[in-house]
Parts: structure tokens; C-alpha cells; sequence
């Protein structure tokens, strides 16, 4: 409103006075629509979503990247989903009983849920899914929490009883996997269709896709928790970002992710205020750079420390998220119940790094202005992938500072397959990339000792024998408030050793188109309640008849 | 000048018999590994990283997998790709008729607009229609072809709103009618096609030029002038046939460009073809589906090219079939 | 000589004297980032504004005209050796080597361009040097049917038997008698590329595959542009004219010696 009144307008303010009058009954007029609105939500008109990528397959249980699980979440139902407070609750389960000694977990299922195709959903369903995903056949990622299972089995059409072969705590999160259809799966042909032509128990039915150009989904009428409000859902696949935010521009597209530079600089404007929504919470994951211990420089504490106050993790945050982002501490999320608060991120403190640096050894410099040990320059190579404007700027920044404090880095620049290639080799010294985190804590496989063969995720081969127990130890107890200790102490004993010098938790800036409403952001997003989301019906803007 | 063709058609076999080697061994033993994830997830366990390997037969060694692949693809089974399991035939049919539709309307749009700018500039070398024209032909020349598609995209989808910017239809393209409908696809083709056409334009119009010049000067055309035959009859019935011959030549040569598709292009107008899905493939190391591409594309630009310089010695009696 | 040539060879110079001096042009650093400065439109102080990191787009531009002239160079160099090099040996001796290497040629001439392209940023690193190297790697064909060509039409000439009577060596035949008559088609060729090439490294580098940070080119500088088009279109607009004038330079200069 301020850019309303500024003070050279004041000598012509005189003739705008009928102007404004007319401006703000339109203004109460609007006001007035929208509470009245408010009231009474309607059915009908569709949604718009862009991205980037485009899903590989349909199939619940293969589906890896963020675009197939975006679909898959919306057609499918896991036993268990996370609530606007990052707590689990049931989904196709209506409940559940864990065991004293944490091995068996009870599922009561819901009754009366019908697959988009007619047919009673019941525990079969929940059996069929099990033995898919720990079939050697099935191609996929995510059998590993499901084979420890031991004992699978069905009580009734409504109860199964699992077993674990040991406690484990993220075994209950990891029933959020959608649940297939036993009856429509029988056969292996059966999937191929499926892959492509999913039938779920969601909200949302699949109708169509238009290979590498969109999908489209439709409300499913007799979805168990209420039809859903917006009609049709629509994901377009748009692959290049500056097409995709000029879509949106073009009011083509109803919602996307902002990079943080649309969000503070090209979305500022009063066209987007009118038209858009702009929201922003931090998200899941973080990003870092991981230190390879095996290699002589990196293996010293004092160095890795060193790193920690040579980089400016403000400036980074300033540089490359324009502040939309948080200095990350740790392997655990603000938002998380994991991460210890007392965690304090150092300042940005040169003389510091180089006092440590000298400790280790590095207290001379040559004439170029790095520092060198047993007539050897400090120097390294920072891999990062392709396609990552964010890291590749981070690169570029750190590379500014550490040059600074007297350390040569070298930015190098890899498509994403030869960068892990590079990773399982180990034939790198530091990695600056991100990990997208589930809501359980559980960080076993990035951190324990035990995950560092190739293609394993410790990949720094980071090694502490405290850290290694506490995250056996986190994994067994179920109570919350243990865990917290727990995992409270991982975050500190991880800090202290710096096998990644954390950088940020970058925000989520989702953008919508102003109509939609019913949005309630939470610590765990907006997208929990989409199928609570509405428009009046004076703006919808899509009529649908197919 | 069937001997000839069968002995061209079997010279063919050592030929693409080499390029599936070399391809194969180059995407091979490129460095990299098949990646279908853009980011690590730790959900993913060794032991299914393993097991995909196995699956997907990388375990073997490189002959044996690629005589494994050359027997599949002699009973034309190209495999399935490693991203989603799909048959690569199945995924290039999906993609291939967006691509051929945008460079054939673009190869016509060049022919169209190139050869009278080509023509009229041969009549009068040096004049003022030639000079302009070699001007604009050298800024053609010169383009960033993906610049100039930025700002077209920007002047005309979003300064001036006259034009969808990205996609083959709109949203609401299933209710139009089918007169809508073939408008709609032609208002989103009309940016990507023109920005195809517009690197070529500069070439081909040149070269018409070019030919046309030295087919001027030609002692038959001399002779036509001095039987006082028509001007306009000798440039465009003899004259024009003759400089047209090697455009044969070009359009055989143009055929890896046309069926391979142009993956900035694609990108920037969000149109799924097959740039894109060959550029992704090569990122993903999905190998059967790249050697799927490179042997489908290879295939047609050779047959295109044997096609080439057959119509070429069919048309020109000068040329004797060895 | 006539204008058009002229200005070619006038866009050339100062490509050449712009990177030659960019030290001394340059007013700031290209690699200074200044983050509490980012995105600012061209100023007084900023002539042609400032990119997303803050970084002066002057400086960077008069920079990246050292790589577009390198690209070129290099590109070309290697791709005029590979070329020749075939081209001459196929055409001279003819028969089994010819056919070998112009089957050769026609493998190379198969694959999409983009495809070898990035297959060989995999196996190189993506170095300044390398990516120039890359670009000859993929880009020597068409020079060595053209040589074939020349030195199929040379080697019949009469000063050519005439050495080859006296005893001449082969390698001497073809280095003193064949290439230097071969050298104005392929000079022609080689100016040409050049345009050619900077074009090529600005489409690498737009699908982030070219030119490594923190090293300004013409063609990364475009590719951050694209992401703030609607904002920062001097990011977009200046890059792209400076690559529109080198390429036309190039392409005027070598249309102007074909005559």
C-alpha cells in the first residue's frame, strides 16, 4: 500500500480523491466477496501445476524422483501420512499398535475404501504391496526398510500383524508407501500398463498423459475422506525454469516452486500481488559440503573446522538464496524435532580459520598467495553437478573466501551421473551437494561407519564410534523423547567434526494463483490439505467437460 | 542402376555395423554411470543398486553385452529403458512425430521464403535487393539460434501476449473444436518453427544464390538468351531446375538434424521431442535407449542419404553410375 | 575490399584488442562478487549493470571476448589439423585409405553433434581449453572433404607429376606442392568456423555444459541471463549482441576473402 502515497503524488492528491473512494469501495467490495466467499466453498475448476521434471512411472513402489511421487501421492494412500505437524497419523490404517518390545506393529485398516475402480480395498492390498516390494524382481530403491521385516500377516480383511526382526524405530513412517491394488497386479504385464495408467484409492484418478507434455487427474467422486474440491488437477511439464516462471507469468500455470531470486526480485511487482499468492517455509534438506576424510588435507579436524569459519555462510545464504534460508548446523532441519537448538553456528571469522589452518600445519604462503605444507599448495577441487544454479553459485562464493584465507579451489562442474560415478571411486576432495530428508531422523545410512562401500551414502567416510552406537541406538527406541537425546547428541558429536561443513536449509517458496484458498501453510508445507483447497465460483477459470 | 543401388544398400552394413560399435563403446566407457534420480536418496539400499545392475545385465563384460544387444536389435528389439522399463521403440514413437512435424514445417518455410530471396538476388549480384539481403543472410548466419528465440518468446508471448510461449496445446484444447484445435496447435507452433527455420534460412538462401549465379553464367543459358527465348522462362524453367539439383544433396543431409530434433529448442518451448529425450537419455546413461536413437537416427540418414544420391543421379544425366 | 568486409575485419579488431588489453578495459574484477549489489540495471557506476552474484557485466563481457577469440582459435586449429590431415592423406592416396577414412568421416557425420559433444565433456574435463578442444574434436568433417576434395583436383596437375618425376617424396609433395594451392578455400573454411565455433561454445554453455565458472564466456554469461529475462534483460541483450557481432565479423571477413 505504501507505493500508494508517495509524498510527490501529495499536490495531485487533490484530484485523485473521487479516485480513491472508488478505489476503496472496489477494495471493500473485494473484501466483502472474499469473507462472503469464505463461507461456503465450492466444487469445480482446475489446477495448473508446473515443473520441471516429468515422472518416470506411476508405480508407487518404484517411484524415486520428486515429480512420479508428487502424482503418486495424489491417486495413491500410504497406511500412515504425516499432519501439519510433521506427527504421523493413519491414512488407510485407521490405527495402530506397536508392541512393548517395538517388533510388532499392528495395523487396523479402514473399512469401506473403495479403489477408483469399484472394488473394496482390504489387507490383501497391504500383503500384495509387501511382497512386491521385497520381491528380488521388482526394480525397486526401496525394499531395504521392508526386509527387515520378518513375519508378514493378515488377521482379518481389516487387521495385519508385522513383525520385525529387530526394533525399528522408522518402520512405522516407512507404511506411508502407497498401497497397490492386488486385484489388477496379478500378472507382470499388468504393471507395464499400470506404470502409466495407475489405480489408487486417492483423491485424485489418473486420465491421461501426454508424454513430456502433462498428466492429467480427476477428483475421484467416492474418495473415503470427502471429494475433493478443485475438479481436475493438471502437471505440466515445462523443462526449462525461465519458461516455466514465464508461463506462470502469463497466468499459463497456477502453481510452482520459485528460485529465490523470482521470489524476492521478479515476483515483487503489482501484477504478481494481484494475481499470486507467494508462500515460504524452510524445507526438508539441506545443503553441504562433504569432506572426503580419506584424503590427508581433509583428515585433520583443525582443517575442516577451519573451513567452518572460513566460509560465509551468511553471504551465502545472501548470495545465492537472497535470504530466503537458514544457516543449516547440522544433519537435522529447523522444523524437526531432531535438531538441537543448542547448536550454535560460528561467525564468519577469517583470523580463525587461518590460526586453525596454521595448527595444522598450513602456515606458510607462497607467492601466489596460498598456503603451503611440505612444499605442497593448499588446493582442492569442489565437485558439484549440472543443472544446479544454486551450488554452482555457492561454489563460486566459497571459492572467493577460501581463496582468502589462502586456499586454491578449483570449481568443478559434473552431469549428475558422472558426478556419482566420481563419488563411488572416492575420486574427489570435497562434494558440495544437498539431501533432501524424510521426517524421521534416522540419517544411519549417511553417517554410520558401516554405509561406506560404493554406491553407499557415507561417502565421506566419516567415522566415529560414539555417533555409530547413538544411531544403532536411535533406530531401536521408539519413544520420541529418548530419540530427541539422542539424536539431540548426534547433531552435536557430527557438528563438532565437521565431515560436511553445513551451509543452508533454503526455504520452499511455492507460488499460487490467488483464487485457491483453503491454503493453511504449516511447518510441514501447504500441500497436506490440497484436497481441502477451493475456488469461488465467480473465479473459477477452467469449465471442464470431457 | 539396380546393381548399383544393391551394392550402395550393402555397403551400408559394415557402415552401421561401425557406428554401433563406436557408439556403443564410446556411451559405454564414457564416464558416468545410469542415473535416473536427479538427487542421492539414502532410502535407496546398496543391495537394490545391486540388484538393478544385475537386472539390467551391466555386470557382463562390454562385448558380451553389446553381442547381447546386437542380437536383440537384429530381430529389432531395441531393449527397454533403464528410466522407466518402457520399450525404446515405444518411447521414439511417442516422441518422433512432434519432431518431424516441426522441422518439416520449418524445411518448408525455409524453402519458401529462401528460394526467391535466393533467386532474385542471383538475377542482380551486387544490386540493392542482394546487398540487403546478404546483409540479413550473414546476420542469420550469425544468430544465436536460442537468443533469438528468448526474445521472440518474450516480444511476442509475453510483451505483446499474441502467441502461447511453451507447449503444443493449450489447456482447455480437448473441448475446441476441430477447427479450434488445428488452430490452437498452429498458434504454438508457429514461435518453434520459425525460430527452426531461421538458422537454415541464411544457409539455404545462399547457396541458391550461389548455385543459381554460376548456372547464369553457363553457356547454355548464353545460348537461350541469344535465341531471344523469354527472360522469365529461361530463369525459372532452366536455369532454376538446373541450380535446384543439389538441393537433393541438402535435404538427404539434413535428415540427422531432422529426426534428431534441437534440445535448446525444445527446452525453451517445453515441446516433448526427441532432442530432449536423446539429451536426456545421454545425462541419464539410459544405454539402450541412446543406442536405440543413434541407431534409428543413423539408419534413416544413411538410407536418406543413398535416396539423395540416387534421385541426384536419376535427375542428372551427367551423373554415370559407377 | 568492400564495407561489409571492412566492417568485419573492424569487428575482429576489436575483439581482438578487447581481449588482448582486458585487463586494463575491465574496470572491476569479473570474478569480484559483491552480493549486496546483485541485479543491478546498467549505471553509471556499472555500465552494463551487474549479474546475479553482483559481479560487473563489463568486466565480464570484456573478459569473456578472451574466450570467444580462444574458442575460436583453438577450436578451429585443432579441427584445421584433424581436418588436413585426413583430408590430404585420403585424397592423395586414394583407394583403401580413402575409402577408410571418408567411411570414417560419414560415422562422425551420423551422430547428432550435441551427442558427441556432450559424450566428450564426460570424458574431458570441462575446462577453458578442453571444451575449445571438444568443439574441433566434433567439428573437422566438413574441412576434410573439403581438403579430399582440393587435393583430388590438385594432385592431377601437371607442376604436381612434374615433382613426383623428379622424385619428390610424398610428404614433401603434399606439405610444398598440394597444401599451400589447397590454402584459400580452407583459409575461408577456417574463418568461418571460427563464427562458427563461438556459436557452438555459447550452446554448450547454455545447456551448462560449456565454459566453467568462475571463468566469464559469453555463452554462461547468457545462460544466467535466461533465468532473470524478465528482469535483468541486460543480461540477456548484451551477451548476445556481443556474440551476434563476433559471429557476423568472422562470417563477413571469410565471405569477403572468397571473392
Amino acid at each position: 500500500m505504501s507505493t500508494l502515497f508517495p509524498p510527490r503524488h501529495i499536490l495531485r492528491g487533490i484530484f485523485l480523491i473521487p479516485f480513491f473512494f472508488l478505489f476503496f469501495s472496489f477494495l471493500f467490495s473485494l473484501y466483502a466477496q472474499q469473507n462472503q466467499g469464505s463461507k461456503v466453498t465450492c466444487y469445480g475448476d482446475a489446477i495448473v501445476v508446473g515443473s520441471i521434471g516429468e515422472p518416470i512411472t506411476l508405480i508407487p513402489i518404484l517411484a524415486a524422483d520428486s515429480a512420479s511421487q508428487e502424482i503418486v501421492g495424489l491417486v495413491f494412500n500410504g497406511l500412515v501420512k504425516y499432519d501439519k505437524d510433521i506427527n504421523l497419523v493413519g491414512d488407510l490404517a485407521e490405527g495402530w499398535k506397536i508392541s512393548d518390545d517395538g517388533l510388532e506393529i499392528t495395523f487396523y485398516l479402514r473399512k469401506g475404501v473403495k479403489w477408483q475402480d469399484g472394488v473394496l480395498f482390504t489387507a490383501k492390498d497391504v500383503l500384495f504391496t509387501y511382497q512386491k516390494l521385497i520381491d528380488p524382481a521388482t526394480k525397486t530403491p526401496y525394499s531395504g526398510d521392508f526386509k527387515k521385516i520378518e513375519d508378514f500377516k493378515i488377521i482379518d480383511d481389516y487387521t495385519v500383524k508385522i513383525t520385525y526382526s529387530e526394533p525399528f524405530a522408522p518402520a512405522l513412517a516407512s507404511w506411508g508407501m502407497p498401497i497397490m491394488p492386488a486385484h489388477l497386479l496379478k500378472r507382470e504385464e499388468d504393471f507395464k500398463k499400470f506404470s502409466r495408467q495407475p489405480i489408487g484409492t486417492g483423491p485424485y484418478r489418473f486420465v491421461r498423459w501426454e508424454t513430456g507434455s502433462q498428466i492429467i487427474l480427476e477428483a475421484y467422486d467416492d474418495y473415503w475422506e470427502g471429494r475433493p474440491y478443485i475438479d481436475r488437477y493438471s502437471y505440466r511439464i515445462i523443462p526449462d525454469q525461465s519458461t516455466l516462471f514465464l508461463e506462470l507469468r502469463n497466468r499459463g500455470l497456477d502453481y510452482i516452486g520459485l528460485t529465490p531470486l523470482q521470489y524476492q526480485r521478479q515476483t515483487n511487482n503489482d501484477f504478481f500481488k494481484q494475481n499470486f499468492r507467494k508462500y515460504k517455509y524452510p524445507s526438508f534438506g539441506y545443503t553441504y559440503i562433504g569432506w572426503n576424510l580419506n584424503n590427508p588435507k581433509f583428515k585433520d579436524k583443525r582443517v575442516r573446522q577451519a573451513m567452518n569459519y572460513a566460509i560465509d555462510k551468511e553471504e551465502i545464504i545472501k548470495g545465492v538464496l537472497l535470504g530466503l534460508g537458514k544457516v543449516c548446523t547440522g544433519p537435522f532441519v529447523h522444523n524437526s524435532w531432531a535438531y538441537n537448538p543448542e547448536v550454535k553456528p560460528p561467525r564468519y571469522n577469517p583470523q580463525k580459520a587461518e590460526e586453525l589452518l596454521a595448527a595444522a600445519g598450513w602456515n606458510r604462503k607462497n607467492k601466489a598467495g596460498f598456503l603451503v605444507k611440505d612444499g605442497q599448495q593448499f588446493e582442492f577441487t569442489l565437485l558439484t553437478n549440472q543443472g544446479n544454479e544454486a551450488r554452482r553459485k555457492c561454489a563460486e562464493i566459497i571459492q572467493q573466501r577460501l581463496k582468502e584465507v589462502g586456499i586454491k579451489v578449483n570449481i568443478k562442474i559434473v552431469e549428475w551421473g558422472c558426478l556419482l560415478d566420481i563419488i563411488d571411486k572416492r575420486r574427489f576432495d570435497a562434494v558440495l551437494l544437498g539431501w533432501g530428508l524424510s521426517r524421521d531422523p534416522d540419517c544411519y545410512d549417511i553417517f554410520h561407519s558401516s554405509k561406506t562401500r560404493p554406491k553407499e551414502f557415507n561417502f565421506v567416510s566419516y567415522k566415529n564410534e560414539k555417533v555409530d552406537k547413538l544411531l544403532e541406538q536411535g533406530r531401536r527406541v521408539f519413544s520420541r523423547e529418548r530419540r530427541k537425546k539422542i539424536y539431540h547428541e548426534i547433531h552435536r558429536l557430527i557438528y563438532n567434526d565437521q565431515p560436511y561443513t553445513f551451509l543452508y536449509v533454503p526455504d520452499a517458496l511455492p507460488i499460487i494463483d490467488a483464487r485457491f484458498r483453503g491454503i493453511e501453510p504449516s511447518i510441514n508445507g501447504i500441500g497436506y490439505n490440497f484436497i481441502k483447497w477451493w475456488v469461488a465460483k465467480e473465479e473459477q477459470r477452467y469449465k471442464l467437460q470431457e | 542402376m539396380f546393381s548399383y543401388f544393391l551394392k550402395r544398400l550393402l555397403n551400408l552394413i559394415p557402415l552401421l555395423l561401425g557406428i554401433t560399435i563406436i557408439s556403443f563403446a564410446v556411451i559405454h566407457l564414457a564416464p558416468g554411470r545410469p542415473a535416473y534420480l536427479k538427487e542421492m536418496d539414502p532410502r535407496i539400499s546398496l543391495e537394490a543398486q545391486e540388484q538393478l545392475i544385475k537386472l539390467y545385465d551391466l555386470d557382463k563384460p562390454l562385448f558380451k553385452q553389446y553381442l547381447n544387444w546386437l542380437k536383440r536389435v537384429l530381430r529389432l528389439d531395441f531393449g527397454n529403458s533403464f528410466v522407466d522399463g518402457r520399450k525404446v521403440i515405444v518411447r521414439i514413437r511417442e516422441r518422433l512425430p512432434v519432431t518431424l512435424l516441426i522441422n518439416i514445417l520449418s524445411m518448408v518455410l525455409i524453402i519458401v521464403v529462401a528460394l526467391p530471396i535466393g533467386v532474385i538476388s542471383a538475377l542482380k549480384p551486387g544490386g540493392l535487393f542482394d546487398k540487403w539481403t546478404t546483409f540479413f543472410v550473414f546476420l542469420g548466419f550469425s544468430l544465436p539460434g536460442f537468443w533469438l528465440a528468448l526474445l521472440l518468446m518474450l516480444l511476442l508471448g509475453i510483451k505483446l501476449n499474441w502467441l502461447p510461449i511453451s507447449g503444443l496445446k493449450s489447456f482447455d484444447y480437448h473441448q475446441l473444436s476441430f477447427w479450434g484445435k488445428n488452430l490452437d496447435i498452429i498458434k504454438h507452433l508457429i514461435l518453434p518453427v520459425s525460430v527452426t527455420a531461421f538458422g537454415g534460412l541464411a544457409g539455404f538462401s545462399r547457396y541458391v544464390r550461389g548455385n543459381m549465379i554460376g548456372v547464369l553464367k553457363q553457356n547454355y543459358i548464353r545460348a537461350a538468351y541469344a535465341q531471344g527465348i523469354n527472360k522469365g522462362r529461361i530463369v525459372y524453367k532452366y536455369a532454376l531446375k538446373n541450380a535446384l539439383l543439389p538441393l537433393i544433396t541438402i535435404l538427404g543431409l539434413s535428415i540427422p538434424g531432422l529426426i534428431g530434433g534441437s534440445v535448446i529448442f525444445e527446452s525453451i518451448f517445453a515441446i516433448p521431442g526427441m532432442g530432449r529425450l536423446l539429451y536426456n537419455s545421454a545425462v541419464a546413461r539410459d544405454y539402450p535407449m541412446i543406442m536405440g536413437g543413434l541407431v534409428i537416427g543413423a539408419v534413416l540418414t544413411l538410407l536418406g542419404n543413398l535416396l539423395a544420391d540416387l534421385c541426384y543421379a536419376w535427375a542428372d544425366p551427367r551423373i554415370k553410375c559407377k | 575490399m568492400n564495407k561489409l568486409t571492412l566492417f568485419g575485419i573492424s569487428i575482429i579488431a576489436v575483439l581482438i584488442l578487447l581481449a588482448i588489453f582486458a585487463p586494463l578495459i575491465s574496470p572491476y574484477n569479473p570474478q569480484a562478487i559483491d552480493v549486496d549489489n546483485i541485479l543491478s540495471p546498467p549505471s553509471r557506476t556499472h555500465i552494463l549493470g551487474t549479474d546475479s552474484l553482483g559481479r560487473d557485466l563489463f568486466s565480464r563481457m570484456v573478459y569473456g571476448a578472451r574466450v570467444s577469440l580462444e574458442v575460436g582459435l583453438v577450436a578451429v586449429g585443432v579441427s584445421l589439423i584433424i581436418g588436413v590431415l585426413f583430408g590430404s592423406l585420403a585424397g592423395y592416396w586414394g583407394g583403401r585409405v580413402d575409402s577408410l577414412i571418408m567411411r570414417f568421416v560419414d560415422i562422425m557425420l551420423c551422430f547428432p553433434t550435441f551427442f558427441l559433444l556432450i559424450t566428450m565433456v564426460a570424458f574431458l574435463k570441462a575446462t577453458v581449453f578442453n571444451i575449445m578442444l571438444i568443439i574441433g574434436l566434433t567439428s573437422w568433417m566438413g574441412l576434410a572433404r573439403l581438403v579430399r576434395a582440393e587435393v583430388l583436383s590438385i594432385k592431377e596437375r601437371d607442376f604436381v607429376r612434374y615433382a613426383k618425376a623428379m622424385g619428390a617424396g610424398n610428404f614433401k609433395i603434399i606439405s610444398r606442392h598440394i597444401l599451400p594451392h589447397t590454402l584459400p578455400p580452407v583459409l575461408v573454411a577456417a574463418i568461418l568456423g571460427m563464427g562458427g565455433a563461438i556459436l557452438t561454445e555459447s550452446a554448450l554453455s547454455f545447456l551448462g555444459l560449456g565454459v566453467q565458472p568462475p571463468t566469464p564466456s559469453w555463452g554462461n554469461i547468457l545462460m544466467e541471463g535466461k533465468a532473470v529475462i524478465d528482469i535483468g534483460w541486460w543480461l540477456t541483450l548484451f551477451p548476445g549482441l556481443a556474440i551476434l557481432l563476433a559471429v557476423l565479423g568472422y562470417n563477413l571477413l571469410g565471405e569477403g576473402l572468397r571473392r
